[in-house]
């Protein structure tokens, strides 16, 4: 056991805080135009690290890097390889998009960034609160960001008090990182926990397998020297220590399109409307959960937040209380190693060599411990309430959430979570139907139909909601390097 | 009931003829990874008692792996494999094959050793049969004709239920399972469903499954005080060979890893075809051989239906030695995308890969074979993705079918075929639908 691991000071700060008092925020989307002015604005750019100040900041800095980025800047194909192959081979990669469902009004032939020809190479963040906002993104741009960079696209974001554009409370749970590494791995574990080994969030350290993800080492030389040496080799210097994936999403959310529906299917009856939006986010409005609070703590869950996280699935079993389908069940289904706790070695075999439960909708999901990511991202466009929705004079201008995670390996991370459980159309033993707020509808080979939700009901006929539209269209998207400070000076050296 | 049965034709092939072959099979294709089931060569879809079936060039990339051992690296020849997973028996399959795809499969085969013009096609398949060593199938008896009738079923379900929902609305569990069973039967005499009856079980099959059972544990007796007497000097040497084992920790590389991702997640089912080279020695044969044996004697007669341990996504599976004793080849159906099949595999079965697995050259290190190997998560996805070789054509009977969705429908199709039916089953069997 080790204490006091991580240099915060050597970590970008949005690793550990999601900057929720600096309501005002925008991305900048940027190629490369000048590769010494790029350089000599990055080693100037007043990068915030994850120390936590009192009195808090009011502004914050970050900087994330595409692999096109990293190569534009001069990082040699020997250090490049070491990243990870999603990483490197980018978001829009054809075989990816199968994958990830941007097929069809998802694809990214029609994103407005990120796509074939327009991937930027710099995502850079400015976080502040809103009476420092403009002044803040003014002073660090200065006087040679024009020179430096050409933005492909800048994106704003607004402050929906907690809410995403649908209208429901947004970022109610994340995982607890366990920063100082106490929590033993690899270990089984047969409970639901929210804490998360340091590791899936922060290259160069220790997994949920208790294992050092790849990324790239060097052997140390003079333009290094100030680089990390990695845990397991210390001999080489660690270029990722400290440095995680960011996965940026453009997801453009038609609120008009999904209140007219709900609302259509709920016999014109707002309340219902409401409550058949629940069963599709699998959360109230307000955010509480379908599925009652346990009084058994779950280890990890922030107390602020017991009321809307001190839940599993568990005492949900069929579905009936919380769909199988619903959203925030498929992002995050909260289960454990083994389909049963408390259990003795013998029982442990019996499970492990497929003598245990034997219902039809047992034990098809994998342990939500390896697939867990940190969310990060914010809203745009203007608030439009249910009711302003159904109004069909109101207009309708782009809305919707700029999707942000961190993750130490994108493919058992956020592909895994976005292919196997949101946009599978078999998840847990429910066939023809993907993620009810995220899903492309798009038809597969031999299932014709993927637009159904599913309501399960409790010794009742279940109900199933028909054709549902596509709600959700994916506007842009990259997969981006959010380098350590220290690995940031190496990029940015001259 | 009609068990499944398979087969496999593995073939050198010419090498002057090896860009020609994969034209052809190219051909069958559609795009990379989407068989026309229709092909003029090998018409699958007409093969109603076919489940799956591949051609696969067995294009061996890791041979040079034997230099860890400082040992030079072989010259095997380039193979073709063409297998499938069937109805009944082998030998009624080729034939049914070479009834109705002899054009295509001669010229296929043309490009092989030992195929001319004047060759009879079944005796030649029939010399290079190789049988798998041990193999899985899922579900005992499910024929093709069953999946496809009971997916009707599901089907029909779904639509009377889509378009007359209100009349099932609030009624309890056990009047809408009367209610539905009243519609299928009167679906089944309108002649709109079809539900066959199971065939009866030949008896040749339920004799050798018979002596097989007995047979194993009685000759393990028979072996046993040689065997515990050998024990201590094997365990000794396996232990050491796990500690000093070269462990090189070679990445895929990107073209190998770009084709066959291309070729993958056409459906919600993907086929794995891997190749790798045993271990030098007799110790990582002998254990192989061992493994193999127990996982025949498993898969046969100890595993439930629907479940390889936890794991419910796998239709069929098979390893079959290639060319001799040296190299170990591993086939398989599964459902979801390869990362999701390997996440499985070492959360849920991980000791079953690393017996078998860890005989292979470069495999992760494991304790007493079955502990570490696959839990090294990174090398082992690495190792897997190298060892994949690309299944060039590959046909599934049921396309957008997982193995949990035939489970499904075979759970629907029992429950309306018992009348009694107690509360609590009623409830279980609704929520099916």
């Amino acid at each position: 056991m080790t204490y006091g691991l991580v240099d915060y000071a050597d970590v970008q700060g949005l690793v550990r805080f999601g900057y929720g008092r600096m309501t005002s925020a925008s991305y900048a989307l940027v190629r490369v135009k000048d590769v010494a002015a790029a350089k000599a604005w990055l080693r100037a750019a007043p990068v915030t690290n994850a120390i936590e100040k009192r009195p808090p900041p009011t502004t914050a800095l970050q900087i994330a890097f595409t692999a096109p980025g990293l190569a534009q800047l001069g990082l040699p194909p020997s250090v490049m390889e070491g990243f990870s192959r999603e990483f490197r081979t980018g978001m829009s990669k054809d075989y990816r998009t199968r994958l990830l469902g941007d097929v069809g009004r998802n694809a990214p032939e029609g994103w407005d960034w990120g796509g074939p020809g327009s991937e930027p190479h710099l995502l850079v963040m400015f976080f502040a609160e809103p009476e420092h906002f403009d002044s803040f993104v003014q002073s660090t741009k200065g006087n040679t960001w024009s020179d430096a960079f050409e933005e492909v696209i800048s994106l704003g974001t607004s402050n929906l008090d907690g809410d995403e554009p649908f209208g429901f409370a947004d970022g109610i749970s994340q995982p607890d990182i366990d920063w100082d590494e106490q929590r033993q791995t690899p270990c089984k574990q047969l409970d639901y926990t929210n804490i998360v080994a340091l590791g899936e969030f922060l290259l160069g350290y220790r997994n949920e397998y208790g294992k050092i993800t790849d990324r790239p080492l060097l052997d140390p030389d003079a333009t290094n020297a100030e680089l990390l040496p990695a845990v397991d080799t210390p001999e080489k210097k660690d270029l990722a220590r400290n440095g995680t994936y960011l996965v940026m999403r453009q997801l453009e959310q038609d609120v008009q399109r999904f209140w007219n529906f709900l609302y259509e299917r709920a016999g014109g009856n707002l309340a219902e409307a409401a409550q058949l939006g629940a069963k599709i986010v699998g959360r109230t409005r307000a955010g509480d959960p379908l599925v009652p609070i346990q009084t058994e703590p779950i280890a990890g869950t922030d107390p602020r937040t017991v009321k809307q996280n001190q839940f599993t699935y568990e005492a949900d079993p069929a579905g009936a209380r919380c769909p199988f389908g619903a959203h925030i069940r498929r992002a995050n289904p909260r289960n454990s190693d083994f389909p049963e706790r408390r259990i003795g070695a013998l029982r442990k075999l019996i499970i492990i060599l497929g003598f245990g439960p034997k219902g039809f909708y047992d034990d098809l999901i994998s342990s939500v411990r390896f697939h867990r990511i940190l969310r990060r991202g914010r809203e745009y466009g203007s608030e439009l309430s249910p009711e302003q929705a159904l109004q069909s004079a109101s207009p309708n201008e782009p809305r919707g959430l700029h999707f942000i995670c961190l993750n130490a390996n994108i493919s058992r991370q956020f592909e895994f979570l976005q292919s196997a459980w949101i946009a599978n159309t078999k998840f847990s033993g429910v066939t023809g139907e993907s993620d009810p707020l995220l899903g492309n509808r798009e038809s597969i080979s031999g299932c014709p139909v993927t637009n159904n939700f599913t309501i399960p009901g409790d010794g009742a006929l279940r109900k199933r909601v028909h054709d549902l539209p596509q709600f959700l269209t994916v506007r842009g998207g990259a997969y981006f390097f959010l380098p350590s400070l220290r690995a940031l000076r190496y990029f940015a050296r001259a | 009931m009609t068990p499944q049965g398979n087969f496999m034709i593995l073939a050198p092939i010419v090498p002057s003829r090896e860009a020609e072959l994969r034209g052809l099979l190219d051909s069958m294709n559609e795009a990379p990874g989407r068989v026309n089931p229709n092909n003029p060569l090998v018409p699958f879809a007409q093969f109603d008692t076919l489940h799956f079936a591949r051609f696969v060039i067995l294009d061996d990339k890791n041979v040079g792996d034997l230099r860890f051992y400082g040992l030079p690296v072989r010259n095997y020849p380039l193979y073709l494999a063409f297998l499938g997973d069937i109805d009944g028996e082998e030998e009624a399959f080729l034939n049914e094959l070479v009834r109705r795809a002899s054009d295509g499969l001669r010229a296929i085969f043309s490009c092989c050793h030992g195929f001319a013009s004047d060759t009879d096609l079944m005796a030649w398949m029939n010399l290079l049969r190789s049988p798998a060593s041990a193999a899985y199938v899922n579900t005992r008896g499910r024929t093709v004709r069953r999946i496809r009738e009971e997916a009707a079923l599901q089907d029909a379900i779904e639509s009377k239920l889509a378009s007359e929902a209100p009349s099932f609305e609030g009624r309890p569990p056990r009047e809408i399972h009367a209610q539905l069973k009243r519609f299928v039967e009167a679906e089944k005499s309108a002649g709109r469903l079809t539900l066959s009856g199971d065939e009866a079980t030949p008896l040749g099959w339920t004799i050798k499954k018979m002596l097989h059972l007995i047979g194993m544990p009685l000759l393990l007796l028979l072996a046993s005080p040689l065997l515990i007497l050998i024990a201590p000097f094997y365990l000794f040497q396996l232990r050491r060979l796990e500690k000093t084992d070269p462990e090189p920790y070679i990445v895929v590389d990107d073209d190998h890893f770009e084709t066959l991702a291309k070729a993958e997640d056409h459906d919600v089912t993907n086929p794995y075809s891997a190749l790798g080279t045993l271990k030098p020695g007799l110790l990582r044969l002998v254990t192989l051989r061992g493994v193999l044996l127990v996982i025949d004697y498993a898969t046969r007669h100890i595993i439930k239906p629907g479940r390889l341990g936890r794991v419910r996504t796998i239709h069929f599976a098979r390893w079959v030695m290639i060319g001799g004793t040296e190299r170990l080849s591993f086939f398989s159906n599964y459902d979801g995308g390869n990362e999701s099949y390997m996440d499985d595999f070492i959360n849920k079965l991980g000791f079953g890969l690393n017996i078998f697995t860890s005989n292979g050259i470069g495999y992760p290190r494991t304790d007493w074979l079955l502990r570490g190997g696959s839990a090294d998560e990174r090398r082992f996805k690495e190792f897997q993705r190298r060892h994949t070789v690309l299944t060039q054509v590959w046909y599934k009977a049921y396309p957008g079918l997982t193995a949990v969705d035939l489970e499904r429908n075979t759970r629907i199709r029992r429950g309306l075929e018992s009348s009694l039916i107690s509360e609590q089953e009623a409830r279980e069997w609704l929520a099916l639908l």
